[in-house]
């Protein structure tokens, strides 16, 4: 009854109404007729939310639909391609067709290039990636696990982290010349700071308990990292390694850009001064293909070392 | 009887903001006799948990004294076994390794470490589970599989901080019954943290009452009921009297805390 009234009447006149409560006071549906009665109705939705069989927030497609939908997600770019270079629209020189990518890779490999640039490529990351490894897993559970480590080294490393890699390159090429060394330094620089770090925060997800636990039943400090700290924080620190070994990947390639006589990024630089885009084209999908190796190979060693986790 | 635990003029003061600290535990006094069930119980902030971490030595007092069979505990040890209200089980170790863990820090051999945790994991009920990850048991079942890794290394002192506090209601009640048995069985005296005035009664022989902010002890009261109790003791009027006792005097200390501007 008064709901209707109160609906009516936009501005209600104030002195009607139940003026400000003293606090203590009751203010409850029971004490007022109901909570509308003090401040008029609320608005109602028309439509409830509907059911949807794809996009429903996370929320599991039928398997049928994932399988169209992944088939969709890749052919559709392919196919687009295709037709972008078959139409002519594009010079080849600009787009060549999937087809002379195809020839430009088969060449690649028939002469024996592609073989020696991925193992001179891969051997670098293995070296530089697995050198900040080496570091940052020892530095990142003493900053993780120790509040003296944290102050001692944290600072320094947030603030290098920031320093883009690519600009020690010109240091890099000085120090320590245009060989080897130059491009191992540069893919540790570029991935030993963020995985320390990430290691570190790991670490700092062992539960507190867990660590007080093990001390009351003798565990000395040696133990606890040992044993209970650093196999809780192992199949965290192998996904920092994934994420990081992604960024090396990346790296290698910009540092072999720069100055280098072999590897993927060369390869790159020395088709473009040809206008080979077929051989640029091959090598990406190269790099592609074996950074998504990469990424595969440690989600299958970290359910291989810590399937307790998953 | 001897009394193994001496807690004497306790204090537990936290560093607080800049320059001050918070009082947390004030003039304790406690001693425990060897194979007694002591319940703590008090209302949050009444420093329950901490009274428990400075038994088991992983925190240190601000002064007085804490000694152990007549020597002062300085630091955690196997001999003071403990059990958090959190599932604190090493999710990477079967439950065998996980009961065997202090044992194998004690560098027992695997044949007798393996004999000793069969028998600790069949007094739990645990047996079927002995190759079973902590993330394969139910709550109840890591709870007892965490008291059976204290119990492993056969400490003079079982502590244990709200173990059943997140169980559902008739786990709990399992667990009671099941913690007295293991009790009676193995004679480990036993010092348990509880909110829960109806579980301290239930399985202690005394209840000590703590008062908030500063924590202190309000009251010693003494379970007089049989050792034998069966879950319907829960209905005795003897247990009900005790169980009204220990409720109104938290309740009247959880007032007092609220009243003089504590946390609600």
């Amino acid at each position: 009854m008064s709901v209707g009234r109160l609906r009516g009447d936009e501005t209600p006149t104030t002195q009607e109404q139940p003026s400000r409560t003293e606090p203590g006071e009751a203010t409850g549906p029971a004490a007022t007729g109901g909570p509308d009665r003090v401040f008029g109705e609320l608005p109602r939705r028309s439509r409830t939310l509907r059911a949807s069989r794809l996009w429903t927030i996370r929320h599991d497609v039928p398997r049928g639909a994932r399988w169209v939908l992944i088939t969709i997600g890749v052919i559709t770019p392919l196919l687009a391609w295709w037709a972008l270079t078959a139409s002519q629209a594009v010079n080849p020189v600009f787009l060549p067709s999937p087809l002379d990518v195809l020839r430009a890779g088969q060449e690649l490999i028939t002469s024996g290039e592609l073989a020696t640039d991925t193992l001179a490529t891969v051997r670098r990351v293995v070296l530089g990636f697995g050198l900040a490894v080496v570091v940052s897993v020892p530095l990142g559970l003493l900053i993780g696990s120790f509040r003296a480590g944290e102050a001692l080294f944290e600072p320094l490393l947030a603030l290098l982290r920031y320093l883009p890699a690519s600009a020690f390159i010109p240091l890099l090429l000085i120090w320590l010349g245009l060989g080897e060394p130059s491009k191992v330094g540069l893919l540790f620089i570029g991935t030993v700071f963020f995985n320390t770090l990430m290691t570190a925060d790991v670490v700092r997800l062992v539960p507190r308990e867990l660590i007080q636990v093990s001390y009351t039943l003798g565990a000395n400090r040696r133990e606890v990292l040992r044993k209970v700290i650093f196999p809780h924080a192992l199949p965290g620190m192998i996904d920092a390694m994934r994420v990081n070994a992604a960024a090396a990947w990346n790296f290698v390639v910009v540092a072999e850009l720069v100055a280098s006589t072999s590897g993927l990024g060369y390869r790159i630089v020395r088709s473009q001064r040809f206008l080979q885009t077929g051989k640029i084209f091959a090598v990406l999908i190269v790099i592609g293909l074996i950074g998504l190796a990469l990424d595969l190979s440690f989600r299958k060693l970290r359910d291989s070392v810590a399937g307790w986790a998953t | 009887m001897s009394a193994p635990l001496r807690v004497h003029g306790l204090v537990k003061e936290f560093p607080k903001g800049r320059r001050g600290t918070i009082r947390v535990l004030d003039n304790i006094n406690l001693e425990v006799a060897a194979g007694e069930f002591v319940c703590v119980v008090g209302v949050n902030g009444s420093g329950k948990s901490t009274l428990l971490s400075l038994v088991a030595g992983l925190l240190q007092p601000t002064s007085g004294q804490l000694e152990l069979n007549g020597a002062p505990i300085t630091g955690p040890g196997p001999e003071r076994g403990l059990v958090f209200q959190a599932p604190s089980l090493y999710p990477w170790r079967t439950v065998e390794r996980n009961v065997g863990f202090g044992l194998e820090l004690l560098g027992v051999p695997r044949v007798e470490r393996r004999a000793r945790v069969s028998w600790y994991l069949e007094v739990m009920g645990l047996t079927p589970f002995t190759q079973s990850l902590p993330k394969q048991l139910s709550g109840g079942q890591r709870q007892r599989a965490a008291i059976a890794r204290a119990l492993a290394c056969e400490p003079q002192l079982l502590l244990l901080d709200e173990p059943f506090g997140a169980l559902d209601v008739q786990t709990k009640e399992d667990m009671q019954v099941f913690l007295r048995e293991v009790w009676t069985r193995t004679g480990t005296t036993v010092i348990m943290v509880t909110h829960d005035v109806e579980e301290a009664v239930f399985l202690s022989q005394r209840v000590v009452v703590l008062a908030s902010d500063p924590g202190r002890i309000a009251d010693k009261i003494l379970v007089d009921l049989p050792p034998d109790r069966p879950l319907e003791v829960k209905r005795d009027q003897r247990f009900l009297q005790l169980r009204s006792r220990v409720e109104d005097m938290v309740r009247a200390q959880h007032h007092n805390y609220v009243a003089s501007g504590g946390a609600g």
